[in-house]
């Protein structure tokens, strides 16, 4: 189908675009490369009167290392986070997952901040955000706001911006020493939408994780944070992990849809894990097992 | 303002300008407003990939960009690529090969596989795989595609070395 008709306004600075969305609140959707909302409106599962097209504000758009964040604006596309030196020196999780966002042709329009502000909850880069304990910038009528990425996420196409708000910028904090990333997601076919997947990030010292960050996506209504305290700063053993992938069972709440049952999706999830602390500390041993 | 907007861009090397309702997407204005119907409107919500078109050098879905988008870019079709004989050796190769049956979505997959062969000197059979899996196919089960587009890269490296050849001879 096509989009059914529409007002549109280019917007042409920040504040204009602020002003656009406080006149006409629920009236308006702001559009950024399109690779969410476009599709939403030729289905017809989205109607707005008015599109506030933010893709001239240059001022949104780049990369860029500032103090001790890796700072990236909203406008910067998939395509440019993938051939980042500056994202793979800093945040090479991020580098990785763009490559299971849909296709080229998509990469090459979509961008970080329509992927945050859209809020799907199978999507890749909000778990990458809250892997990276990133922080979201946002700029409203009253100022700018600066909402970390764990609290920003609410639920289905369902984030903390207020009606009002434009997300102007990402801020991910520089790694401290001997960071590690792990990546994977199921999907039907490549590009697809995960079934589940998992972004981590983990701190590794000596053979032991210090710290670790894994986020799980395409298994709830948002990106689920999932906290393993007994994982860190000992030895882990097949025993000690065993426990944590049970542990899965309460910290997650995975849907049944016509992709997958909620007991694939525990399976799915367990395995991921698994596969992320053998991954992370060189130990393929504690993997063993733990087969899709 | 749901009147219809002014758009100048240049499609194919020539310059358009047009007044376009803000609702008309890319593949509809080229295929409606230009005539331009080699690039063809599948399932319309960018998973099918049959609209690829280039926009600025790029490859991007058609069906997934407003017009009013395309406002000052450079925006080529099938026809554009086709006409100044950049593919034409992916064009033949997808003849011999019989990569491509119905046709519908050959132009979106050889402007596809054109910026992957601008990228890539010599992929491998995975790497083709990858860059053109946002593009269906429903007749040929793409393994022709794939050797058509693996042709095309061995050849083109092939040829460039016998120029430089043939430069030399007297």
């Amino acid at each position: 189908m096509k989009a059914p008709a529409f007002d549109y306004a280019r917007a042409t600075s920040v504040a204009h675009a602020i002003a656009l969305l406080a006149e006409h609140g629920e009236r308006a959707k702001v559009l950024s490369g399109g690779q969410s909302l476009m599709p939403a409106m030729n289905l017809r599962l989205l109607a707005p009167d008015l599109i506030v097209d933010i893709g001239a504000l240059d001022e949104l758009r780049g990369i860029k290392t500032q103090g001790d964040v890796l700072s990236i604006g909203a406008l910067t596309r998939h395509v440019d986070l993938q051939h980042s030196g500056e994202v793979a020196a800093h945040a090479p999780l991020l580098k990785e997952s763009i490559t299971h966002v849909a296709h080229p042709a998509i990469r090459n329009r979509g961008t970080i901040g329509g992927s945050l502000a859209h809020a799907d909850p199978a999507s890749e880069l909000p778990a990458c955000a809250i892997a990276l304990n990133a922080t979201i910038v946002v700029r409203g009528p009253q100022g700018e706001r600066r909402i970390p990425a764990e609290e920003f996420f609410l639920g289905i196409y369902e984030t903390a911006l207020s009606l009002e708000e434009l997300l102007t910028s990402v801020e991910v904090p520089l790694p401290p020493p001997h960071s590690q990333h792990y990546f994977c997601e199921f999907a039907r076919r490549h590009g697809d939408y995960a079934i589940v997947g998992l972004a981590a990030q983990a701190v590794v010292k000596n053979g032991r994780l210090t710290d670790l960050r894994p986020v799980f996506f395409g298994v709830g209504d948002k990106a689920e944070h999932v906290q393993v305290p007994a994982l860190l700063n000992t030895e882990v053993t097949r025993e000690t992990l065993s426990e944590a992938l049970q542990g899965l069972e309460q910290a997650l709440d995975p849907p049944e849809d016509q992709q997958a049952s909620r007991a694939m999706r525990f399976h799915l999830a367990k395995v991921l894990l698994a596969r992320c602390v053998a991954a992370l500390l060189s130990s393929p041993d504690l993997a063993a097992g733990a087969s899709a | 303002m749901t009147a219809p907007q002014a758009i100048a861009l240049q499609v194919n090397g020539e310059r358009v300008e047009a007044h376009v309702l803000p609702r008309i997407n890319l593949a509809d204005f080229l295929r409606e407003h230009l005539k331009l119907t080699g690039t063809h409107v599948g399932c319309e919500h960018g998973v099918c990939g049959a609209c690829t078109v280039r926009v600025n050098g790029e490859i991007v879905r058609s069906c997934l960009m407003l017009a009013v988008q395309a406002n000052e870019a450079v925006v080529e079709t099938i026809e554009g690529l086709s006409d100044s004989g950049e593919i034409s050796d992916l064009q033949e190769a997808f003849r011999a090969r019989n990569a491509l049956q119905c046709g519908y979505c050959t132009p979106a997959m050889l402007i596809t596989a054109q910026e992957l062969l601008k990228v890539e000197a010599e992929p491998d059979r995975d790497q083709i795989r990858e860059h053109l899996s946002g593009n269906y196919c429903r007749c040929t089960g793409y393994q022709a595609i794939v050797d058509a587009v693996e042709a095309t890269a061995k050849a083109r490296k092939n040829k460039a070395p016998r120029n430089r050849d043939a430069g030399r001879a007297p």
